[in-house]
């Protein structure tokens, strides 16, 4: 009777039903999916850890964090497609995620002198040697995971200097040069066999000359071409975007007619046009066959090109090149609308209106990118799928022949920097498993660590106050600075005063929540106090049913609920994890400590370490 | 507790209210009791109540005396009236509030100390006249505030936290409020704000003297095994005769019930309170057979819990009174001072 009554009047008496398993949080997966941003890293970056070494002024700890994980945190700081922001848990509570991306940069422009810290490479090898193909953030990854260890790495790339598409493909005004170098010259100094200017001409040479094991990291090298009336006969002016981005990387092309169009809605569209305003294109537009909604290129690289005046016009397909004479005179465009079929797909139809026709003097086409491998011969081991890329693992990144491992843009196509990171890890891994005899294919469980950061009643070792303050935007050199040199860096980055600012909106998602059964004495004071109505005692139930009854509906599945065993009075306790601020209140409120806040650190396994810590 | 102001962040999908809040409008400040305070989840119910029946909180007056129980009309409601008194004295200011502006929601906080100890009388003598107000005693058993000593409202037999065992006889303010001639008696548990926050709102919603004895243990010094107050005691012991659904007098009523199972009484706004018996045949408007109940249960050690004693016709203060129709304290010196010859009409009456 006194039980029921707790739920008597839902009429849900405790135990009618199954209801929901009690949450494992002894599995790593369960709380690294609170960390939104880490668990959206393909590199898993701790997130959180290093905003807020970054926030008490340690920014050579916060690039260390960083360098650990995803080896190029100047690089990216400034580069990175960011999948850790869409993801962030403050862009649900509010409308912005954290500026993750460029606090990553704080951490790199203000650091101390590091290279005391970078790891050291045994004078005792480990008498193996690996070959990696292409110099690019893939190969440079694996050569930083294994150089510590004590092989001897072999790197061959057909450009004269190391970074891959990093330097070939991403303008210096969005990259300069120094911090490239900077980040390359750490991997370069743990003293890699270089073989730049060197590409490989057959893969069975290579194999020939009997490494432990291959790595290939070439790359997505291949521009796209775009075959229409008039292409052959305007050549001259009709470019392919990532043969010319390295092309002025390389300082061979230093202009550009007045007017430009450039082909494609993806990062290198926006690359080539920002680069073509810098090298004399005065009327630079983007075309693009789909919506502006549905554009590959980040949003901010859209604004960036939208604020240095390049207007992006939708919803057009190439026709023709037009030319006269031989020289390129313009481009002819047919008008499409969007429609949608039953099953949600869009199709692109004529809209009926009559084309339109640019004039232009150059086009740059940045309409997508292919791997390309005609150095691969066939009858080697190396299994290819109908669309020639190469059939790899995902979790070890080996191809179907055992010694010869893929990663990067040429192991599954055009992805990010951030990708070829995350791969180059798993690859060094299973090179090193390779070599060790080891099972390469083992499960690969992460270090992790959880602990209390209670330091009193009302004391964290976090920052547990929620600062309401909205994204800061990054300040920018004005235009008429920037568009007059191509290598001056357009993003200022935040200084130390907006930085600081800016890691205040993080929410610490990492500092767990940890719920004790054992301890609650049902009092409700966490279900009171929080903020976000995250918390509820109920009967159980199965997990549909439940969300609709929680304190605050729980309408984003993709965010677990944190389910308790069953308590004294029969009902469960349940926290839907999406909106949680990570606060402490339910802590600093429950009287008997069943809540606490733990720290979550989890570090993914990297090669040679079975249990690593900082 | 917690130095922390609650973050001002809300949840995305909170439903509104008619007037456009939420419930974390009805908020007040951070509270500053013991973590785990059964009164902080009264403060929770009543907030949560005021939410759901739309009320303005510019039309709430808070009203408290001392100890912690008075604390909280600070912790709730940071939009409405206000006023802290004098330990054991906010009946007669609620009184006299109540006098001056009968259009306020009149909403009594008190605690065990400060109702059945030093404001015994002021409690009797507010019910007894039929005040238009909700008095909510927020009742734990004990002194906190002073370290834990009993209170007036200790069972008898009942250890305190240091081990001393309570000799005296318990007062039971909810008995008292029946003897007194309150109109809308309920006893219930801060730890069960399905009971609490209906019962809440019908008392809201009564216009007469509505008493609410809530059980809100003290996790500090009275939450250990031997205390009749504590969370555990008081769900093996609650005894529910009914629970409540208070159906405010516009929404439409759609749902069937088993003959016999529910009883629907209609209050004089029109609200309607749907009581589904828990408990045999308990008739909450038999005044007489509520406190033989109350007494007989009481002596078999059961904590009766719900809706114990409804008068749906309840006259008030000012009723009986017979006060003009609008606040007094809206009257000008026109209707106060009427003038020589009104005065000559009313001396001509007691001629």
């Amino acid at each position: 009777m006194s039980i029921d009554m707790v739920e008597g009047r839902a009429g849900n008496p405790a135990g009618a039903r199954p209801g929901m398993k009690p949450t494992d949080i002894d599995n790593p997966d369960y709380f690294h999916k609170v960390v939104d941003c880490q668990w959206a890293c393909p590199a898993h970056t701790p997130v959180p850890e290093y905003i807020r070494l970054i926030a008490a002024g340690r920014y050579s700890d916060a690039y260390m964090v960083n360098w650990e994980s995803n080896v190029f945190p100047g690089i990216l700081g400034r580069t990175c497609d960011r999948p850790c922001e869409p993801a962030c848990r403050r862009g649900r509570v509010e409308d912005q995620p954290v500026a993750i991306c460029r606090l990553k940069r704080v951490a790199a422009d203000n650091k101390d002198d590091i290279r005391h810290r970078l790891p050291k490479v045994p004078a005792q090898k480990n008498g193996k040697r690996v070959a990696l193909i292409g110099a690019g953030p893939a190969s440079l990854t694996v050569a930083r995971d294994l150089l510590p260890l004590g092989y001897r790495v072999v790197l061959y790339d057909q450009d004269p200097q190391a970074g891959g598409m990093m330097r070939t493909q991403i303008p210096k005004f969005r990259l300069p040069e120094r911090v490239l170098d900077e980040e390359v010259d750490y991997i370069l100094g743990l003293e890699p066999d270089l073989r730049m200017g060197n590409g490989i001409a057959s893969m069975k040479a290579l194999l020939a000359e009997n490494y432990d094991a291959i790595f290939v990291g070439c790359g997505a090298p291949r521009g796209r071409n775009l075959e229409l009336p008039g292409r052959e006969e305007a050549a001259a002016n009709i470019h392919i975007g990532i043969d010319w981005l390295a092309s002025v990387s390389f300082g061979h092309t230093t202009k550009i007619g007045k007017r430009v169009i450039v082909l494609g809605g993806g990062n290198t569209a926006m690359d080539c046009c920002r680069t073509s305003r810098r090298l004399g294109g005065d009327d630079v537009r983007v075309v693009v066959r789909s919506g502006f909604e549905e554009m590959k290129a980040s949003p901010w690289e859209k604004e960036d090109s939208m604020r240095e005046g390049i207007p992006i016009h939708n919803f057009l397909v190439p026709k023709a090149f037009t030319n006269k004479a031989g020289k390129l005179t313009g481009m002819t465009f047919e008008k499409v609308k969007a429609e949608y079929d039953a099953k949600g797909r869009r199709n692109l139809v004529p809209s009926g209106e009559p084309d339109v026709h640019m004039e232009c003097d150059d086009v740059l086409v940045a309409v997508g990118q292919e791997n390309a491998f005609p150095w691969i011969e066939t009858d080697i081991g190396i299994e290819f799928d109908k669309w020639h890329m190469p059939k790899i693992d995902e979790k070890t990144m080996g191809s179907t022949h055992p010694k010869i491992f893929f990663g990067g843009d040429s192991a599954f196509g055009p992805k990010n920097i951030i990708w070829a990171v995350a791969h180059g890890h798993e690859a060094a891994i299973s090179i090193d498993r390779l070599c060790k005899g080891e099972i390469v294919a083992a499960p690969r469980p992460p270090l992790v660590n959880l602990l209390s950061q209670k330091m009193g009643i009302h004391e964290w070792s976090y920052d547990n106050d929620i600062a309401l303050d909205k994204r800061y935007k990054v300040p920018h050199l004005p235009n008429e600075v920037a568009l007059k040199d191509v290598r001056a860096e357009v993003e200022l980055g935040f200084d130390r005063e907006l930085g600081y600012a800016e890691t205040q909106r993080c929410l610490n998602c990492d500092v767990q929540t940890v719920f004790n059964k054992q301890l609650c004495i049902e009092c409700d004071a966490c279900v009171d106090i929080c903020p976000l109505d995250c918390i509820t005692f109920t009967a159980n139930g199965d997990e549909k049913e439940l969300r609709t009854r929680l304190t605050a509906p729980a309408k984003n599945t993709t965010q677990d609920l944190y389910v308790s065993d069953i308590l004294k009075t029969g009902r469960v306790m349940v926290k839907d994890e999406d909106l949680c601020l990570h606060c402490s209140l339910c802590a600093e409120r429950c009287p008997t400590g069943a809540w606490d806040m733990q720290k979550f650190l989890l570090e993914p396994a990297q090669a040679g370490h079975s249990c690593r810590s900082r | 507790m917690t130095y922390l102001a609650k973050p001002k962040f809300r949840h995305p999908a909170l439903v509104p209210n008619k007037l456009g809040f939420t419930h974390r409008d009805y908020e007040g400040s951070i509270s500053t009791l013991c973590a785990g305070c059964g009164h902080d989840s009264i403060s929770a119910a009543l907030i949560q109540a005021c939410y759901e029946l739309d009320i303005e909180p510019h039309r709430v007056a808070k009203l408290s005396g001392i100890g912690c129980s008075s604390k909280t009309p600070d912790y709730l409601l940071g939009q409405s009236h206000g006023f802290n008194s004098v330990h054991g004295r906010m009946p007669s200011v609620l009184t006299g509030a109540n006098l001056a502006n009968k259009d306020l929601i009149y909403l009594g906080v008190s605690g065990d100390g400060d109702s059945a100890s030093i404001g015994l009388g002021q409690f009797v003598h507010c019910v007894r006249r039929a005040m238009n107000m909700v008095y909510i005693c927020e009742n734990n058993g004990v002194y906190g505030l002073t370290k834990g000593q009993f209170s007036a409202t200790a069972d008898q037999g009942s250890k305190s936290k240091a081990g001393g065992t309570n000799n005296d006889a318990p007062i039971d303010l909810v008995g008292l409020a029946l003897l007194a001639g309150a109109t809308f008696v309920a006893r219930s548990f801060s730890g069960d704000k399905h009971q609490l926050v209906p019962l809440i709102k019908a008392a809201i919603a009564h216009k007469g003297s509505a008493v609410i004895d809530v059980i809100s243990p003290c996790v500090a010094f009275n939450n250990h095994p031997g205390s009749t107050k504590s969370f555990d005691f008081v769900r093996e012991h609650n005894e529910a005769v009914n629970s409540l659904d208070f159906i405010e007098a516009r929404e439409e009523i759609t749902v069937k019930y088993e003959p016999g199972s529910v009883e629907e009484v209609k209050q004089h706004d029109g609200s309607i309170l749907r009581l589904h018996k828990l408990h045999g045949d308990y008739d909450p408007r038999d005044r007489v057979k509520a406190m033989n109940y109350l007494q007989e249960r009481h002596a078999a050690g059961e904590i009766v819990t719900g809706l114990l004693y409804l008068d749906p016709e309840p006259r008030d203060l000012h009723a009986a009174l017979n006060t003009v129709d609008v606040p007094l304290n809206s009257l000008g010196t026109r209707e106060l001072c009427p003038g020589a010859k009104v005065l000559e009409g009313i001396n001509d009456d007691y001629r």
